[in-house]
Order: structure tokens, then sequence, then C-alpha cells
């Protein structure tokens, strides 16, 4: 008997114990904020959270590159505490949130032409004309004489055109095909806009590896890759005409420029397009991405957490992005996010 | 006598655990269909039978049809078949009935191995190694001088048809080879050398083995290679081309079901587009269902022939 209540009390002592170190624990917890959606900048912000909870001990993230489509979709739900997109919102799938979001741009993205022509190395001159006529499958041998005419230095052999595009939806698409559908009036009435569209021609590669892998794989292909990775795996890319009538390489500088040209012009809520940018400089398919949030947040700390987070991310984030091959976004615009910043608000105060 | 009733109701929970478990895997099967019909009703809807038959798909313009992935589903299966039984009956012959014994094991362990590898494996070796070589050193030739035949039709451009059949074909040649093997090896060796003793020579005693004995076997192992090449997904879009098209020419590109449903299914936002690849996984579904049970009916009645013919 004696044993027995030795045993109960040694129980009761450790479990009040190991109360002790539990509630000890979820106090000393880190605040776990999730996110999730767009592909295109996850090395970005893994980057991003990795330092910013070294420097923040308190703050960690969860977040899963599921899709831009998958990131609203979450959002929408309220699964998240933060979604991640490429695309802005439609109008009709902001009528669907809970309340109010805001778009706040973290980074800039190019989408480049890359293609596969031994005769030509680098910097084959194309307009939006060709490109679009490409693509629609109007252009289809590479001696094309309006192809010829901007590139007088070269021989263009006599050979077919493989248009190359992504298969799986995704935001790449999406910047590709809105400057199609910007800049020629053909592609706006036959194909459109989206992260997956009917293509009139071509194969199709998933991700950028696939379109990458056709490139490569197919003498006289051309495709679209984002600019990092068209960079990394040293592709020849095409240069184009910009709206000024400029011929620029697609670099992060130009990408840079295009959201430059555009400040100005910049709607409050920052869904706007960049592609077919003004400015001599600017590389005319470039694109934002952006993280969503509510504008009423129903968790004080955690809403406080993602807005400390998101000041942090414009300014000293923005000096990480180069070295991930990501154009920053210009003085102007990250003057005009704080501001939005200043309106996430937890029952009417304001979080900044 | 308490024993006993001890071990009646052991025998019973045995009995009832057991039951529930095999209604799970029914109840599964069950709750798997009725969740991809009902989400693919708005498409059904919309599009009807048309859905079936035409060759649309605009994302754009929430317009779709299915023809052009189906048609690729069943022309790259048979394909891989029409190559992988011929390749995998003949190897399991040699190895059963002509491989010295130091080559049997090496050569069916490593032919099991490439079961063993992983499909987006497969689709990068499609990418860099098969695609180019089928390129160059079959498909330009055969359009240069059989261009004319529909189905060697140009341009050629790598990935295709015919490079997801091929690539198909190997990975399930190992299921293929080891079941027909296991078959070949159920033959009583009496009967064997009964033909041999007859007079007959080996490809006699072997045409006739196959043709008494082994064929419901080999049809079965056929029908487990087609129903993973039915499916399979990831190596497939590496290297079909994906273009939603249905033509008649191996060379040019295709797609599959499984292709773009994995391709577009995150993207997907509209309702009618998310629920128009919700119905082509239903198709899908419904396609396997259906290759499964008539395999299933005509092995009954090709066995029921054997065993009359013994």
């Amino acid at each position: 008997m004696r044993r027995i209540s030795g045993i109960l009390a040694g129980t009761a002592v450790a479990l009040v114990l190991s109360l002790a170190v539990v509630t000890g624990a979820t106090a000393a917890d880190p605040l776990m904020i999730n996110g999730a959606g767009a592909t295109f900048p996850y090395p970005l912000y893994s980057k991003w959270f990795y330092e910013y909870s070294n420097a923040n001990p308190g703050v960690r993230f969860n977040y899963q590159s599921i899709g831009s489509g998958g990131g609203i979709k979450q959002i929408t739900a309220g699964t998240v505490n933060f979604g991640a997109t490429d695309a802005p919102m439609t109008e009709e799938g902001m009528k669907k949130l809970p309340g109010a979001i805001l778009h706040i741009p973290t980074a800039l993205g190019a989408v480049v032409p890359v293609y596969n022509l031994d005769e030509v190395p680098a910097g084959l001159k194309l307009t939006s004309d060709l490109l679009a006529g490409i693509y629609l499958g109007k252009i289809t041998r590479w001696n094309d004489p309006k192809i010829a005419e901007l590139n007088k230095t070269v021989t263009l052999p006599n050979a077919d055109i493989v248009v190359a595009h992504r298969s799986d939806g995704s935001g790449t698409t999406d910047i590709f095909t809105n400057y199609l559908t910007t800049v020629n009036a053909e592609w706006r009435a036959k194909v459109g806009r989206g992260p997956s569209v009917n293509w009139p021609v071509g194969i199709g590669g998933k991700g950028n590896e696939g379109v990458a892998g056709v490139v490569k794989q197919t003498p006289g292909a051309i495709g679209y890759v984002e600019l990092a990775y068209a960079k990394q795996n040293k592709m020849k890319v095409a240069s184009l005409r910009n709206k000024e009538g400029n011929f620029v390489s697609p670099t992060l500088e130009a990408t840079s420029a295009a959201a430059a040209g555009m400040a100005k012009s910049m709607p409050d809520d920052f869904r706007v397009s960049l592609v077919d940018a003004p400015g001599k400089e600017s590389w005319p398919i470039s694109g934002l991405t952006w993280i969503l949030v509510y504008r009423d947040q129903t968790d004080e700390a955690r809403g406080k957490a993602i807005v400390q987070f998101l000041k942090w991310a414009i300014r000293d984030g923005q000096k990480m992005e180069a070295a991930l091959d990501y154009a920053p976004l210009p003085k102007a615009v990250v003057e005009k996010v704080d501001l939005a910043l200043k309106q996430i608000s937890f029952k009417g105060k304001s979080l900044y | 006598m308490a024993r006993k009733t001890g071990g009646n109701i052991k025998d019973l929970l045995f009995e009832r655990t057991t039951g529930a478990f095999a209604f799970l895997v029914l109840f599964l099967a069950v709750l798997l269909f009725a969740v991809l019909l009902r989400e693919s009703l708005p498409a059904l809807r919309k599009f009807g039978a048309s859905f079936f038959v035409t060759g649309t798909w605009d994302p754009v313009l929430e317009t779709f049809g299915a023809l052009p992935f189906i048609y690729g589903t069943v022309v790259s299966s048979f394909l891989a078949i029409l190559i992988a039984v011929p390749l995998s009956v003949g190897a399991a012959i040699f190895i059963n009935e002509f491989a010295p014994p130091w080559m049997k094991t090496p050569v069916s362990f490593l032919a099991e191995l490439l079961a063993a590898i992983p499909s987006v494996i497969y689709g990068l070796w499609g990418i860099f190694v098969l695609v180019p070589v089928l390129r160059d050193v079959f498909m330009k030739p055969v359009t240069k001088y059989l261009g004319w035949v529909p189905l060697f039709k140009g341009p050629v451009y790598g990935p295709s048809m015919l490079a997801a059949g091929v690539l198909l074909s190997i990975m399930i040649v190992p299921f293929i080879l080891s079941v027909s093997r296991e078959v070949l090896a159920t033959v009583p060796q009496l009967q064997k050398e009964a033909v041999l003793s007859l007079g007959g020579t080996r490809w006699e005693m072997i045409r006739i083995v196959i043709g008494q004995h082994c064929l419901p076997g080999i049809f079965g192992a056929t029908i487990l290679g087609l129903g993973r090449a039915l499916g399979e997904t990831m190596a497939v879009t590496m290297v079909i081309g994906n273009r939603p098209e249905a033509l008649l020419s191996l060379f040019q590109p295709g797609y599959s079901m499984a292709a773009v449903i994995a391709n577009e299914f995150t993207e997907a936002v509209g309702d009618v587009y998310l629920s128009s690849l919700v119905l082509i996984g239903l198709i899908l579904f419904a396609m396997t269902f259906a290759v499964n049970l008539a395999a299933k009916w005509i092995l009954s009645r090709m066995v029921a022939r054997a065993s009359r013919g013994i």
C-alpha cells in the first residue's frame, strides 16, 4: 500500500513537472506565421524567412510554394496567414473574400525569350510583333525576312522554328501571355492571357526546366523562362524592342527600370502589370510578385508580426534580391508600399 | 468449455475486424468514384457529351474537350504494349529456357531493378537521352523517306507520341517480364519433355507450351503493364510534348489525361476549369476500371479454354 501511494505521489510530481515544462515551452514557442502561394519568389522568401527569424527568434515562417492559384485559394479560405501570387487577384476573385485584401509587392521578375541557334551567339533581336508572330505560328522559319531585317550582322539558318512553352499553369506564362495580349491585337483576339492558355503552336515543357530542356535539346527552338533561370543556366537570351523603341537585353537593372517607369502611374492597390512599361531602359516582359494579406487582421500578435516582417522585407530584404537574381523594387515604389502597410490593422488600430 | 467460448469471441472479433478492413477498401473505391463524379458535375452539365468528342482546350475562354487527352493516353499506352510485350516475353523465354545459369540471375535482377527507378528519373533520361537519339537516329531518317505515310509525317521536333510510347514500354518491361517468367516456370517439366520426346524442336516446344499453357498468364501480365502505362504521369509529360491535339502522326506531340491533370491542377482557378480536370480524372478512373474488368472476363474464358485443351 505504501509502495502504491509512493508511486502515485511520484507520478503526480512528475505530472506537475511535465505540465510546467509544457506551459513553459508554449510561452517561449515562436509565433508561427503560415503562408502559401507562388513558386517564383520561393527562393527569395526562404532566404528572407531564414534571415528574419535569425534576427527575430520570436517569429517563424512556414511557406508552401504550391503555386499562385493555390495561394489565392488558401488565403480566400483563410487557412493561411498570408498568400503569395505572381498574378493579381481578379475582381471576381476578390468578391469571394471575407474582407478587403492588400497586394504587397515584394520583388520583380522578368520573363525572357531563350533560343537555340548555333549561328546566332547571343542577343538575337526581336520585336513584340515578331514574338507574337512566332507564337501564333505565322512566322515559321528562322530566315524569315522580318527576322533577318533586324539581325543583319548574322546569317540566320533556313530552319523551322520550334516553339516551346510551359505546359503547367504558371505565373511565368501569365506574364508572358499578358505581354503578348498587350502588344498584339491578333494575340488578344485569338488567345488571350492566363496561367494556361490554348497555344496555337508549340511543344509544352513542364516547369522552367521542361521548357529549357526542349530549347537546349532542339536546334532551332525558342522558348521563354524566368530571367533567373536563364541566367543561372547560361542560356542564350534574345533582346526585345521596348515601348520607346530601344532594343534592351534582359537584366535585373532593366527589370527594375520597368517598375520605375510605372511608378508614377502605380495604382494604390498595386494590382498593375509591368509589361510594355515606359522608360528607355525598361525590359518589356516584367512583372511584380505580391504577398496577399487581409487589411483587417483577426489576431493582433500575428498581424503585427506580418507587418513588421513586410516592413523589413521592403527595406533590408531588398538588398538580398540581386544575389538571388530578383530585381529589387525601385525607391518610389517602396515608399508607396510603406503607406499601404500602415493600413493593416487590428480592430481599427494600425499594426505598423 | 470457457476456453472455447473465449476462442469463439476472439474468432468473431478477428473476423469482424478483418471484415471491416475489407469493407473499408470497397468503401474507399466507392467514395473516390462518388467524389470524382460530384466534382465533375459542373463540367458535365456545361459540356455534356461534347466533352468526350471535342478537342478544344482553352482555359482563357473556359471551353474544354477531352478528346486529345483520351486519344493520347490510349495511343501512347497501346504503343508501349506493342513494343514491350514481344520484348518481355522474348526475354522471359530466353532467361528461362536458354540462358546459361550464370546469366539468369544477373539479367533478371537487372531487368527487375528497372521497376524500382522513379518515373521522374525516366522522364529526365527521356528528355536528355531518349528524345534526341530517337529524333536524330530514327525519326529524321524515317520522315525523309517515309514522310508520306500519315503515321510518320513531319516536322520532327523530338518530344512526341512515339517518344512517350517508347519510354513507357521501357518502364513496363520489368512488370511483364517478371510475371511472364513466373508463368513460364509453372509449366510442368513433364509436358516440356513430352514435346521434346515426340521429336519436337525447342521452338515447337515453346510454341506449344506457350499456346497451351501460358497465354492467359501472359495476357494477365500485359494488362498489368497496360494499367501502369495508362496512369503514368511524370515520365509521359516530360517527353510527350504536351500539345492538346489528336494527330495521327506518331512523330507529333500529344498529351495524356494524367499529364494534363498534373500540369494544370495547381493553377486551375475557374470552377468549370477545375471541374473539367476532375472529369478527366473520372474518365481515366472509369477507363482503367473497364480495362481491368474486361481483362478479368477475357482471362477467365482463356483459363477455361486452356484447361479444356489439356
